[in-house]
């Protein structure tokens, strides 16, 4: 019962995982951001799946007695998802910022132009 | 059956997460992070969050994927083949974050239990009143609008910020290295390159 109760968390965990990989392993700074967002991503997928009840329907009223899937995660997800993209759109700002003073957006390049000098 | 369509759409996303490890082109990893979301966005559907699939197909799919987009217009779209070194210790790393969260959710009720701590509290109110209080037929919109008003108001705060920033870092023509030579960065780079 428990196995395959959490099996949809599980995958949601290892999608974490790709992203968080991502992120630490790779040296291009777009590819970092890029990777923060699938986390990101698998994250809301995560909230969104508490949220479900089984035999729920959106939590819209119709009328007639129904068993909803829970509307607060959506709320907070919803605005997450706003929050996420002007973060994003931070991030890649910076990124073209490095590439104007640096002419790379390799991590390591950059290093190597900071300990040059 | 609900619940095999939900698990197989996250095996789809699994995959495509896999992909944007391996892909190379920048063009290509943006692409792949578009499917993603939009991917997401059918999920979501799935799952009875069909205000959270909208946003997610308008703003996660399309705005994030265009800014990518206008990015490596101004950056590269290749990436550098990266350091083998790196990989074990991050590969370690992240294994171990990702046991420790499975073990985590050994702890949580099984998915989609309506007796689920999280749907006994606060929830059912909004079902039963937000009909007779605030109006709109659809329980989110009440929510976002009105009970939890302020949350809204902190997100606007949260892209103005994020508005003004970007505006600081690239706006008015700053983007073109040579172009301002009063910035500390560029009088820097220029002085190490002679």
């Amino acid at each position: 019962m428990t196995l395959a109760g959490h099996f949809p968390y599980w995958i949601v965990v290892v999608l974490m995982m790709v992203g968080f990989y991502v992120v630490i392993s790779h040296g291009n700074l777009v590819k970092k951001i890029i990777g923060l967002n699938v986390f990101q991503v698998s994250v809301f997928v995560f909230y969104i799946a508490m949220g479900k009840v089984e035999g729920g329907t959106a939590p819209i009223l119709t009328g007639q007695p129904e068993t909803f899937s829970n509307p607060v995660p959506h709320v907070l997800i919803l605005t997450a998802i706003v929050v996420g993209v002007a973060t994003t759109a931070l991030g890649l700002a910076l990124v073209v910022r490095i590439r104007a003073a640096y002419g790379t957006i390799e991590e390591d390049e950059i290093e190597d132009q900071e300990t040059e000098g | 059956m609900e619940l095999a369509v939900v698990i197989g759409m996250l095996f789809f996303m699994a995959a495509i997460a896999l992909a944007i490890i391996w892909v190379r082109n920048l063009f290509a990893v943006t692409m792949l992070m578009g499917i993603y979301s939009l991917t997401a966005a059918a999920l979501y559907v799935a799952l009875d969050a069909v205000d959270v699939a909208f946003t997610e197909a308008a703003v996660g799919a399309g705005i994030s994927t265009v800014l990518m987009l206008a990015t490596l217009s101004l950056t590269k779209a290749e990436e550098k083949p990266f350091r083998s070194i790196q990989h074990p210790v991050s590969l370690a790393v992240v294994l171990v974050t990702g046991g420790v969260l499975i073990y985590g959710t050994l702890d949580m009720p099984a998915y989609g239990d309506p007796d689920a701590p999280i749907h006994q509290h606060v929830a059912p109110r909004y079902v039963q009143d937000s009909g007779q209080e605030v109006g709109p037929p659809n329980i989110v919109t009440s929510i976002l609008a009105s009970y939890r008003g302020y949350d809204t108001m902190g997100e606007v705060t949260v892209i103005f910020t994020a508005a003004a920033g970007v505006l600081m870092l690239i706006g008015r023509g700053r983007s073109g290295p040579g172009r301002r030579r009063k910035t500390w960065d560029y009088e820097d780079l220029e002085g190490d390159e002679r």
